[in-house]
């Protein structure tokens, strides 16, 4: 978006790292107790550590670009 | 499908209706759902301060880049339509259901950039009925707005309800306590910020959707043994092959699981409803008109197009997934039916046990196996049953643990909370410009008018929860919809094609246009409601589905209203030439846009965009 404040963009990277860091740190959680949630399909991917990784990369990558006060 | 006769059996009672919670959710999975709740309400105070002005608060300042109105543009349309009917559309009628992004809007959209977007943007209105004010008079303007409104409160309700159904089938949540939730979100951020906080959470809502849905057809893939092995299961189980073609089985009605022959899908899907939805309907309009130059409101609808052409991968797919992959707990294969035998076969408040001779009378019209028919009857553990719209949610809970789950969750809370919102905001730009303002109070200062627009959220808001519960009243949530379009859209599309296209078209030809083209859709609906026979005269074929009777009376009203405003304007007078500056297309000298470089114009990428679709239809022929 034109003008000044932050970007909209900003707020998406916010969100997307506060999701990846929570759902990554419950996959690492998961692997190492061994615990896997009743009736959930296909466990032995490990989802939550590749995607909650993928969530915080990108995180990180909006809050660093879109930064507020970046030029 | 039978045209739905099963609104006597709708209890007004809508939160006795009551069934087992899918999943629970974790403290992992109310974590990530607050952090959203969280997020949208800190946006809408943040913004706050920047929508002081009318300009400000309803058009969104006029400042968005080309890629955030497009995004928004497409997601204005993700709200409950999108993600639960769309899927369960799938699970019903196979890959035809994608029809409705591909066929059904790419070329509307581009069409919308390419050709229409410069009279929208050069006349400066504020609004589609606006624009009908300027080429047609007051009356045309008064008509639209009313009717737009009324469109909008009901799919704002068809939203809410959505949204609450989700929640009651997968948390068995009340679909009251979920209406007012997402109703309140809604009314604080839309009231605070206007269009532009509407905007960014539509933005905030596309990537939330890809994120919390896309592992449900990745995942579904990996376990079916890939796109061949869905195929060879499906044709397996349902014994066709007609689920994996858009084109080759619509040469007769009977020959596709949909009911529907190709010229519904061309002329009512095609042209009628897809044009008139994405070049006339001012929700998706609106957000492309707070673009901040010509350039970017006619490249938003063609960046909009190639998302669009992505979506069916997290909606499509997962309801075919679940035709294969869905199981009841004792391992036998999950059939889903319509929302009616869900209800029929559920006991609710006022009584201790279901209706049994209404459930048999119900599943007797299913495909769900005769021994099963009877566990259910008996009430057995672990038999029950999901609509056709809880494909989505189920396949959900099927791959997702805790933190996804309420990841995934989120997405479908944000896209309907983002309908929501796109209905509330563009019914509040309507009602403040083109009822209020010219009908109640012509003269009130620019904060007089945004106060007016925060106000009349808050009431659309509330209104619309009263709509939310007339949503049941349909046999599905799609057809509900479907029919609303053609009722407003189609004449609407027809009177601004003949408005812009036609400079002889005169003011009271497009009032009356308009005004028959609704009258003959709401007709139409009503005699096939009431003489199921008539099917054949307004679908031209008496077993027509629901959706395909949509199609064909879209169609008929959209001729119906060129034809009057044909008619009409051949035995009144014109305006001058001098005064359709801005307004017709053979009148209106375009401003020229600033030289960019070859990769950058729109008709480059609009004829890329051609090409994929294109080649999308012919993969899936």
């Amino acid at each position: 978006m034109h003008g000044s404040g932050i970007q909209i963009w900003f707020f998406i990277g916010v969100l997307l790292l506060i999701y990846g860091v929570l759902i990554f740190g419950y996959g690492i959680f998961e692997l190492a107790t061994g615990s896997y949630p009743a009736g959930v399909q296909l466990t032995s991917l490990h989802t939550p550590i590749w995607w909650g990784a993928l969530l915080t990369a990108l995180g990180v990558l909006y809050c660093v670009k879109f930064r507020p006060g970046r030029a | 499908m039978i045209v739905n006769c099963m609104t006597h059996l709708v209890s007004p009672a809508l939160l006795a209706f009551s069934t087992v919670p899918m999943a629970h959710l974790s403290l992992l999975d109310m974590i990530v759902i607050a952090v959203y709740f969280g997020m949208v309400i800190w946006i809408g105070f943040y913004l706050k301060g920047r929508s002081n002005t009318s300009e400000e608060f309803f058009m969104a300042g006029r400042e968005m880049t080309a890629w955030i109105a497009g995004l928004s543009f497409v997601s204005a349309n993700l709200g409950s339509l999108e993600l639960m009917g769309w899927a369960g559309a799938a699970y019903q009628y196979g890959i035809l259901a994608t029809h409705w992004y591909w066929i059904g809007a790419i070329p509307a959209m581009l069409f919308l950039g390419l050709v229409m977007m410069p009279f929208y943007y050069v006349s400066k209105t504020h609004s589609v009925p606006g624009y009908l004010q300027l080429r047609y008079g007051e009356h045309a303007r008064i008509l639209a707005a009313i009717s737009f409104a009324m469109e909008m409160i009901l799919m704002s309700g068809v939203n809410m309800f959505a949204m609450a159904v989700v929640m009651k089938v997968v948390l068995g949540w009340s679909l009251t306590f979920s209406i007012l939730i997402s109703a309140a979100a809604v009314a604080i951020y839309v009231t605070l910020g206007g269009l532009r906080s509407a905007i960014f959470n539509e933005v905030m809502q596309f990537v939330l959707i890809w994120g919390g849905a896309l592992l449900v057809p990745i995942l579904g893939l990996v376990q079916a043994g890939g796109w061949n092995g869905l195929k060879k299961q499906i044709i397996s189980n349902m014994h066709s092959d007609s689920y994996f073609h858009m084109w080759r089985d619509t040469g007769h009605f009977a020959s596709n699981p949909m009911g529907t022959h190709w010229s519904g899908i061309v002329l009512g899907l095609g042209f009628v409803i897809s044009f008139g939805y994405w070049t006339t309907d001012f929700l998706v309009v609106q957000r492309v008109l707070a673009a901040h130059n010509l350039r970017a409101a006619r490249m938003a609808p063609v960046i909009g197009s190639f998302f669009k052409m992505a979506v069916p991968f997290i909606v499509i797919l997962p309801g075919l997934l679940g035709l294969v992959l869905l199981q009841n707990p004792d391992g036998s294969r999950m059939q889903l039916v319509g929302q009616d035998v869900v209800k029929s076969c559920t006991a609710d408040e006022s009584a201790s046990q279901m209706d049994a001779a209404g459930c048999a009378a119900a599943m007797s019209k299913t495909t769900l196996p005769p021994a099963y028919q009877q566990k259910v009857l008996t009430g057995a553990a672990g038999t029950e049953l999901h609509s056709y719209n809880d494909a989505l949610p189920l396949m959900m809970v099927r791959y997702m643990g805790p933190g996804l789950l309420g990841l995934g969750i989120t997405a479908l809370i944000a896209g309907f909370m983002s309908g929501m919102a796109g209905n509330v905001s563009a019914f509040s730009t309507v009602w403040t410009y083109d009822i209020y303002k010219p009908l109640i109070n012509k003269k009130g200062s620019d904060s007089h008018y945004v106060l007016v627009g925060r106000w009349s959220i808050l009431i659309g808001v509330a209104v619309s929860i009263g709509a939310g519960y007339l949503v049941q009243h349909a046999h599905g949530i799609m057809d509900y919809v479907q029919a609303l379009f053609s009722f407003f859209i189609a004449p609407l599309l027809g009177a601004i094609l003949m408005g812009m296209f036609w400079k002889r078209a005169t003011a009271p030809a497009g009032f009356l246009g308009l005004l028959i083209g609704i009258i003959s859709s709401v007709s139409m609906f009503v005699w096939v409601k009431f003489d199921h026979a008539a099917l054949g005269i307004v679908a031209l074929y008496p077993e027509a589905t629901d959706m395909a009777a949509n199609l064909y009376r879209a169609w008929w009203a959209f001729s119906i209203t060129v034809i009057v405003i044909f008619l009409v304007s051949m035995i009144t007078k014109p305006k001058p030439v001098a005064e359709l500056d801005g307004l017709c297309y053979s009148c209106t000298v375009l401003p020229k846009e600033e030289w960019v470089p070859f990769y950058k114009r729109v008709w480059v990428w609009a004829l890329l965009a051609v090409c994929i679709f294109a080649a999308l239809n012919i993969l899936f022929w």
